[in-house]
């Protein structure tokens, strides 16, 4: 297509600046961090010591571990929320109400995210909206300890993520032909069988991008844990922010980022294979 | 029988979940207006009295200018580098376009903590200061490759050909970018566009990170946290809810007359 008169030097100077930005800004910093993870802190001395450090320290193994538990478990407990609440909007609410069902469903979207962990700190305080409901109602008799609990981040995340999913699914089961559940049924298939052998297989590959999204987006926030969960047991991001903050160890808070890379990429290159198989 | 059970169960696990997610956005809001110290129960409003405290702190008055600021500017900088960028990989062959396309878009798999991360260290080493630029810096990392994607989808054959004829027309290459291509993809960019000033506006930790003394909005109320459960949070988030309601309101309403005309 390379039609226009200009010459050779005019698409180039359109795509330079955003691939000078994205290497001077993104690339360069990136190498700046992989090299700084091989330096000892204060030294300069070249050394595996930090990613040593994380296979050696039993407690910087929790927080990976910590984290994958709390994001898989955040990761299927909204597919599994916001797939039926999808299905009804998208199904069930009248063609003319969706629009606004939608609206309504993600309008929390909009406060901002740390509002939003703030706000789940007050609902779960020792004498915040839960329990004092709790207590009222005479199901427990002292107030439960919700804050500064993995329950609390485990519930701050799914909140974000059922109105992410919902939004990712709703769009799946609007885009299938009505044909498909048409054809089902002509072929004696009742609701029920149609919907786990036609609708639920054309919609798992969305879901499988959903909630890939979910997992990345959540292993990498320091918001949500921080503020929700405290400081009574870390999740990676909270451990690397813990290295910048209170030690200044660039070095090994590089190291970790790093190693949570890898994990996050490993989860892509599963993901994408399982996506391929699907597809073939 | 079994359908009047069915539907009660799809109405019932419906209100369920929009129970779940407004039920913090509804305490917030209501302990906003809290007379008493402490935003839990019982409610002992309606009082204003914490609205007032928030719009007397300047502190959180210039948080407020300086998010407001560097999202728009971030997000004008984002929109016309991405522009630029789609426009050129969709009308020009480039060698390694796929490679290239996929270095503008990498951003976009790394979390924001290490984006962030990795400029702070550059910075350091550089001995750029900490500040709204370097902040704002961080925006068009994470805000690119968003504008980037956006535009470059939207960009069909069949504008290539209106293109071509302002060429022929004798249009030089500016006047055929200003004058025929930016109108023609006018939606996109503007989409791109607010799709950027929310997430410059709501992002926290490259800002945290990367600024100092003059900071953005979700810093400053990050800072507020460290004193506990406290009504002025309430407040400011509650503002912050409604200035995005209002501002999501008026793009509805964008997009729904630009789709009814």
């Amino acid at each position: 297509m390379n039609e226009s008169p200009p010459g050779r030097l005019l698409p180039w100077a359109l795509v330079t600046p955003a691939l000078l930005w994205t290497l001077v800004f993104f690339v360069l910093p990136f190498i700046a961090m992989a090299a700084l993870s091989f330096l000892e802190h204060g030294g300069g001395q070249a050394t595996f010591d930090n990613y040593r450090q994380f296979l050696d320290n039993p407690s910087y193994w929790r927080a990976m571990v910590n984290s994958l538990e709390v994001t898989l478990t955040v990761t299927a407990i909204s597919v599994l929320l916001a797939y039926p609440f999808a299905w009804i909007l998208a199904e069930v609410v009248p063609q003319r109400l969706q629009r606004l069902a939608l609206v309504l469903a993600i309008l929390p979207f909009w406060t901002s995210y740390v509002v939003r962990s703030y706000s789940w700190l007050l609902v779960l305080a020792q004498n915040g909206v839960v329990n004092r409901a709790l207590v009222g109602s005479g199901l427990v008799d002292a107030p439960l300890q919700l804050a500064n609990t993995r329950a609390a981040t485990i519930i701050g995340f799914v909140h974000f993520f059922v109105m992410l999913l919902t939004l990712t699914i709703f769009a799946n089961l609007k885009q299938l032909s009505p044909s498909y559940r048409r054809a089902a049924a002509d072929l004696g298939a009742g609701p029920l069988r149609t919907f786990l052998h036609v609708i639920l297989p054309l919609t798992l590959p969305g879901i499988m991008v959903g909630a890939f999204l979910t997992f990345v987006l959540a292993i990498g926030d320091y918001i949500t844990p921080q503020i929700l969960g405290g400081n009574n047991e870390l999740l990676m991001p909270q451990l690397i922010m813990m290295q910048i903050g209170r030690r200044g160890d660039f070095p090994l808070a590089s190291a970790l980022a790093i190693i949570l890379m890898l994990v996050v990429t490993l989860a892509y290159l599963l993901c994408a294979r399982w996506l391929k198989i699907e597809r073939a | 029988m079994m359908r009047l059970a069915g539907k009660l169960l799809v109405s019932a696990y419906a209100l369920a979940i929009y129970g779940f997610i407004f039920l913090p956005v509804v305490v917030l809001v209501l302990f906003s207006f809290q007379a008493t110290s402490f935003p839990i129960p019982p409610f002992t409003g309606p009082s204003l009295r914490w609205y007032e405290t928030v719009l007397a702190d300047t502190r959180l008055t210039s948080a407020l200018f300086n998010s407001v600021l560097v999202a728009l500017l971030s997000s004008a900088l984002a929109v016309a580098l991405g522009f630029l960028a789609a426009w050129g990989f969709a009308r020009h062959h480039l060698p390694r376009s796929g490679l290239l396309r996929g270095l503008i878009t990498l951003p976009l798999t790394v979390s924001y903590l290490i984006i962030g991360m990795g400029m702070l260290i550059l910075f350091n080493a550089a001995g750029i200061p900490r500040s709204l630029v370097a902040a704002g810096i961080g925006h068009v990392v994470i805000n690119l490759p968003l504008c980037f994607a956006i535009i470059y989808s939207q960009m069909g054959d069949h504008q290539v050909n209106i293109e071509r004829a302002a060429r022929d027309l004798g249009a030089p290459e500016w006047k055929v970018l200003f004058l025929v291509s930016v109108p023609v993809l006018w939606p996109a960019i503007f989409a791109s566009f607010f799709l950027s000033m929310t997430f410059s506006w709501d992002e926290f930790v490259i800002s945290f990170l990367l600024t100092r003394f003059d900071t953005t909005l979700p810093v400053e109320i990050w800072n507020l946290l460290r004193s506990g459960l406290n009504p002025r949070t309430n407040a400011i988030g509650s503002l912050v809810f409604g200035v995005s309601i209002v501002f999501a309101l008026l793009l509805e309403l964008a997009f729904l007359r630009r789709s009814r005309r």
